[in-house]
């Protein structure tokens, strides 16, 4: 295989893009930070700028692997940052409530209690989807809007701190010199990745999102498939919620997990999954989120005021964005790229060129 | 909403039904029952003045103004996430250049809304041009624009200029002893506007016609392309101004203003009785669903013990039930 072959089949594989633009961000970091890549065992926990992108991106990893599945299904799902808020809220009220904060027994039972209405919230929007058939965004709309008033009212408009060492072991704490976010978030990847791709279920999943009407007359009980990944969608917020609250050892009802829905689409997006459904990429979005994260980061490090932050989001998206679309790489490379996959799953593209032709003087 | 439930069989009820009227009347007889409830509740505090009525045009301007530019992108089918965004850039923006550059209102203002179109325009081109699915666009837009406001200042910037002043407190007065703000009466002369524009002229069809079918409208030979561009436009030149109201009812500009505005901005349109498939809905119903949605904040207000956040446990479950409604209208209309 000669080297520029090599480099084709490098450059055709979905992950490139992601993992080059990944590595590209991370090396940035090295002539602002000498240190960078280096990573140090202090007191028995490992420290280092990379251990630190991992600990403060695992919430959104994991939102981004529950919105991956619901917008495989031809979803959306803008409610997380409202269950993420809830499930903060519902388990710093039950800890603070407690006489012993650091029982063991009490954290879980707050666990348990903040990742059942995580659940709920999830259903919830799963049935409002599948079963009435209203527009996802539109469904999940409902609780954005109201799951922040919930939240704040479960909080009473306050923000509730709690004073737990086991309670911050889920989102601050270490096991065996790593964050112990990070055994949550493998965990939880393990876990979605053997379910999709070991399992019948990924490719149950994909098939609702390519045409649910014609997953259904295949026999695939499309409207079940759709509730698993809402509820699936709204468990992760849930642990997400869980590990928000428990980093900085509060809930406030207003303002944890704001935008992260955004975020979480962003991380999708840039891993390959089309916002259409169908086709979904775990690792992509893993990654993804990683370079969210570490774009974070990276605005930090390098002294751009944190101000611009949004700012340079939204251009990368819009970068991304158009780097996906079909159209604008025609238009803008023109015949380089005419080896293009036609089998394009995108309805408006196929439906808008021919007609164009005709219409045009 | 009884009718809905009961009015299935019978033709009369059916015909009642397929009406596209029938979501703007349900939402302005849930405005009055409110409105009476309130009457009822809160007749001590002076809830039947007239200026309470007047206060919800007051209070609820700007909203409007975001809302008229909403229901031009929703009729469409698309969705303009960037309002919230646009508004408090705005804000930021007019604050900037009148406080910290000296530059008088009159000059500010049209470039402000100059600023708003021109990114509309740019959202809308990006959407149709390369096919990128609107929700992503403007949810780009809703970044950008925010990132913006903290790019100029992090700190709120509050105005002082006489100009603005005296603006912002002109009474327009009403007979019966109750007035107007300047934005009120600007929010309803854009609504006058829309109503025109969406009902009696050209564009106002082809707007509808591309939220039926964006291909039927493309086989008719209707400028597909230029009438969704423009749609974009409006939303985006409605924000900005309605981001100058919000400016002068609040009278600073701050990065974090209007955080969200979107939302209600939506949820306006949608009480409004608007499809969010497009096609289908009018204006004047977008004028009912902000009066309900600002009702809501002054019965919390009148009841003086609620909280704030009920405000939005309120409108969330009014969306839920109009969503259940329009779903209710849809599934007969096709079945």
């Amino acid at each position: 295989m000669s080297l520029s072959s090599l480099w084709r089949a490098a450059t055709q594989h979905r992950l490139f893009w992601p993992v080059a633009a990944l590595i590209v961000l991370l090396l940035i970091n090295v002539p602002f930070t000498p240190g960078f890549f280096e990573i140090h065992l202090k007191n028995g926990h490992l420290y280092g700028s990379l251990v630190s992108i991992v600990l403060f991106g695992s919430p959104l990893i994991l939102v981004s692997i529950g919105m991956t599945l619901v917008i495989a299904t031809g979803g959306i799902d803008l409610s997380v940052g409202a269950v993420v808020a809830i499930s903060g809220a519902l388990a710093c009220l039950v800890v603070s409530k407690q006489a012993d904060q650091n029982s063991v027994a009490g954290v879980l039972l707050s666990f348990g209690l903040a990742l059942a209405a995580a659940l709920v919230c999830g259903a919830w929007n799963g049935l409002l989807v599948a079963r009435l058939g209203i527009q996802p965004i539109i469904a999940t709309l409902i609780l954005m809007v109201a799951g922040r008033g919930v939240a704040q009212l479960i909080t009473g408009g306050q923000i509730i701190t709690v004073n737990s060492d086991s309670y911050s072991l889920i989102g601050g704490g270490y096991w065996l010199t790593l964050p112990f976010s990070l055994f949550v978030v493998a965990l939880v990847v393990v876990l979605s990745m053997v379910l999709t791709r070991r399992t019948a279920l990924g490719l149950l999943v994909e098939a609702v999102g390519g045409n649910a009407e014609a997953s259904r007359l295949a026999g695939i009980r499309s409207r079940r498939i759709k509730i698993m990944a809402y509820v699936f969608c709204g468990l992760c917020a849930g642990v997400a919620g869980l590990m928000i609250s428990s980093n900085v050892s509060a809930a406030d009802g207003n303002n944890a997990g704001l935008w992260i829905e955004l975020d979480a689409i962003l991380a999708v997006v840039i891993g390959g999954t089309s916002l259409t459904g169908g086709r979904f990429h775990l690792g992509g979005t893993i990654v993804g989120a990683l370079i969210i994260q570490t774009l974070t980061t990276t605005i930090y490090t390098i002294g751009v005021p944190t101000q611009t932050n949004l700012v340079f989001k939204a251009v990368v998206v819009i970068i991304v964005c158009l780097l996906q679309s079909a159209a604008f790489r025609e238009k803008a490379f023109g015949a380089l790229t005419k080896r293009r996959n036609p089998a394009r799953k995108d309805p408006g593209a196929s439906v808008d060129a021919a007609p164009q032709l005709e219409v045009s003087p | 909403m009884s009718v809905i439930s009961r009015g299935g069989p019978s033709p009369h009820g059916y015909r009642l039904l397929q009406d596209r009227r029938l979501p703007v009347l349900v939402t302005a007889s849930l405005f009055v029952v409110m409105f009476g409830f309130g009457a009822f509740r809160y007749q001590a505090y002076g809830f039947l003045d007239a200026q309470v009525f007047m206060n919800l045009f007051i209070d609820n301007g700007y909203l409007l103004v975001a809302a008229v530019g909403a229901t031009f992108v929703i009729l469409t089918g698309g969705i303009d996430l960037s309002v919230g965004s646009v508004i408090g850039f705005t804000t930021m923006l007019t604050a900037w250049l009148v406080e910290k550059q000296g530059l008088p209102l009159l000059v500010v203002a049209p470039i402000a809304l100059a600023v708003g179109a021109f990114g509309g325009y740019l959202m809308g081109y990006v959407i149709h041009h390369f096919e990128i699915q609107p929700f992503i666009v403007t949810l780009a837009g809703l970044f950008f624009f925010r990132g913006l406001c903290l790019v100029i200042s992090k700190e709120s910037i509050s105005i002082s200029d006489p100009a603005v002043d005296r603006l912002a407190q002109t009474h327009v007065p009403l007979p019966g002893g109750s007035f107007l703000s300047i934005a009120a009466v600007v929010s309803l002369v854009v609504l006058a506007a829309a109503f025109y524009v969406l009902h009696y002229t050209r564009f106002g069809r082809r707007v509808y016609a591309i939220g039926g079918s964006e291909q039927s409208a493309l086989l008719m030979g209707l400028p597909v392309a230029g009438t969704k561009i423009a749609v974009y436009t409006v939303s985006g030149f409605c924000s900005a101004l309605a981001g100058l109201l919000f400016t002068l009812y609040i009278q600073s500009g701050d990065p974090l203003h209007a955080v969200g505005l979107e939302l209600d901005a939506i949820a306006s349109v949608v009480v409004g009785g608007t499809l969010l498939t497009g096609g289908s809905g009018y204006v004047i119903g977008t004028l009912c669903g902000v009066l309900v949605l600002g009702l809501i904040k002054s019965l919390i207000q009148f009841e003086g013990t609620l909280s704030s956040w009920w405000t939005k446990i309120a409108t969330g479950v009014l969306l839920f039930a109009f969503i259940l409604i329009q779903r209710t209208m849809t599934a007969r209309r096709r079945g």
